[in-house]
């Protein structure tokens, strides 16, 4: 016993030691993941502090991200879902990829890559088509003077869009689709259907009567769409965070698709053929399993908790 | 590195997280009445959520990012750090954000 602990202690000194027996690469990659998870904590925890402290009027996100391409109505989650399959699937050949490159495959570690790139670029793509709904904006909403934020809702409760509010129940849409209104036209519109009243958005929203919500109206503005100042889903932390955090997640999405580019070229080049070994792959794959990995915490916690 | 025949092992947690997404979206649309009940500050549902996501987290960092395979001290440097601060975080600023009107 005492022989072999000498034996290790010398091995120390002579700098062949691997506490952690991984490669430095692999070690300096996996500090970098650490402290960026830890960021992206940071920003998923202010999140839920925000959300508590505006617990009752916080937006619900089924109810903002309600599109699907091709698809009229309310499509709750499922853009989002078909966002989430895109980047597993594309995290299942990445580990494809880092297998072959282990049995020394170049030419599946070539497809593999190929198709983790092309998963990636998909899923920047959903992500800017998502922006692209989000900042166009949807029913519309009142601004009051305090920066509060209110939905129309008819005698029955549903929620109306300004296309329904203006042009009437039988020929509005239940979007915009990116008709602009006047504060004019919506306001008439209000003082014309006394059933209609006012909201807060979210769970526990309160409710005003007719006569308070044209007041609201005459005292604030429209809202269309969302900004970071603006934002007609409801609070406008919602907005901010929204682009904050998908945003922050997408560039590490698109980093991701840059570099697996770069090391795609690589492979093409035959560099890590020469080196004899497809290190190199694994440590992006690393990186680009931890983008899968902040999704699925992003997913639940801005789209369905 | 891990020994590996194969890629079964791959597409079997493929599918766990296939099914779990799969699952988590059924629950998002319907959700069940049962399952809404409060308990100690949200429902049922989001509990059930908050497991789904470390569950399928788990996989992908066990297996997809080969912990599982490291040796010990390795698992300690990066589970430690993790598991000890972010719920900590966590706890600290949801606590202050139920009391920030009061």
């Amino acid at each position: 016993m005492a022989s072999t602990a000498e034996m290790k202690e010398e091995n120390h000194w002579g700098g062949s030691s691997r506490p952690l027996g991984a490669r430095y690469g692999k070690l300096m990659m996996w500090f970098f993941l650490l402290s960026d998870a830890l960021t992206f904590s940071g920003f998923l925890t202010a999140y839920g502090l925000m959300r508590f402290k505006y617990e009752k009027t916080w937006p619900i996100a089924e109810n903002v991200f309600t599109h699907f391409p091709g698809i009229e109505g309310d499509q709750p989650l499922l853009y989002v879902a078909l966002m989430t399959f895109i980047l597993i699937m594309s995290s299942v050949t990445m580990v494809l990829a880092v297998n072959a490159g282990e049995k020394m495959n170049r030419g599946a570690v070539t497809n593999w890559m190929l198709l983790t790139i092309i998963g990636g670029l998909i899923f920047v793509g959903s992500q800017a088509w998502e922006w692209y709904h989000f900042i166009s904006g949807d029913s519309g909403a009142i601004e009051t003077d305090h920066a509060e934020i209110l939905h129309v809702y008819n005698e029955e409760g549903e929620r109306l869009s300004f296309s329904q509010l203006v042009h009437g129940m039988e020929n509005g849409h239940a979007s915009n689709h990116g008709e602009t209104f006047t504060k004019e036209e919506v306001l008439s519109a209000l003082k014309a259907n006394t059933t209609y009243y006012l909201q807060e958005p979210g769970k526990a929203g309160e409710k005003f009567d007719h006569v308070a919500s044209v007041n609201f109206l005459e005292q604030g503005d429209i809202v269309q769409g969302a900004n970071m100042t603006h934002n007609e889903y409801g609070r406008k932390q919602f907005a901010n965070f929204f682009f904050f955090i998908t945003g922050f997640h997408g560039f590490h999405v698109f980093s991701g698709v840059v570099i697996n580019f770069v090391i795609f070229y690589n492979i093409l080049l035959g560099t890590y053929e020469r080196r004899g070994h497809y290190r190199m792959v694994e440590k992006v794959g690393l990186y680009w399993h931890f983008v899968d990995l902040v999704w699925v915490f992003v997913f639940t916690f801005f789209y369905l908790v | 590195m891990a020994e590996h025949n194969g890629t079964w092992w791959i597409w079997k947690v493929f599918w766990i997280l296939l099914i779990v997404t799969t699952v988590e979206v059924v629950l998002g649309i319907i959700k069940p009445e049962f399952m809404l009940t409060q308990v100690a500050g949200t429902s049922i549902l989001n509990y059930v959520f908050l497991i789904l996501t470390i569950f399928k987290a788990a996989y992908i960092v066990q297996v997809f990012m080969h912990v599982k395979f490291e040796n010990k001290a390795m698992k300690y440097s990066l589970y430690l750090p993790t598991l000890i601060l972010i719920p900590y975080l966590t706890f600290i600023l949801l606590t202050e954000g139920s009391y920030l009107f009061q």
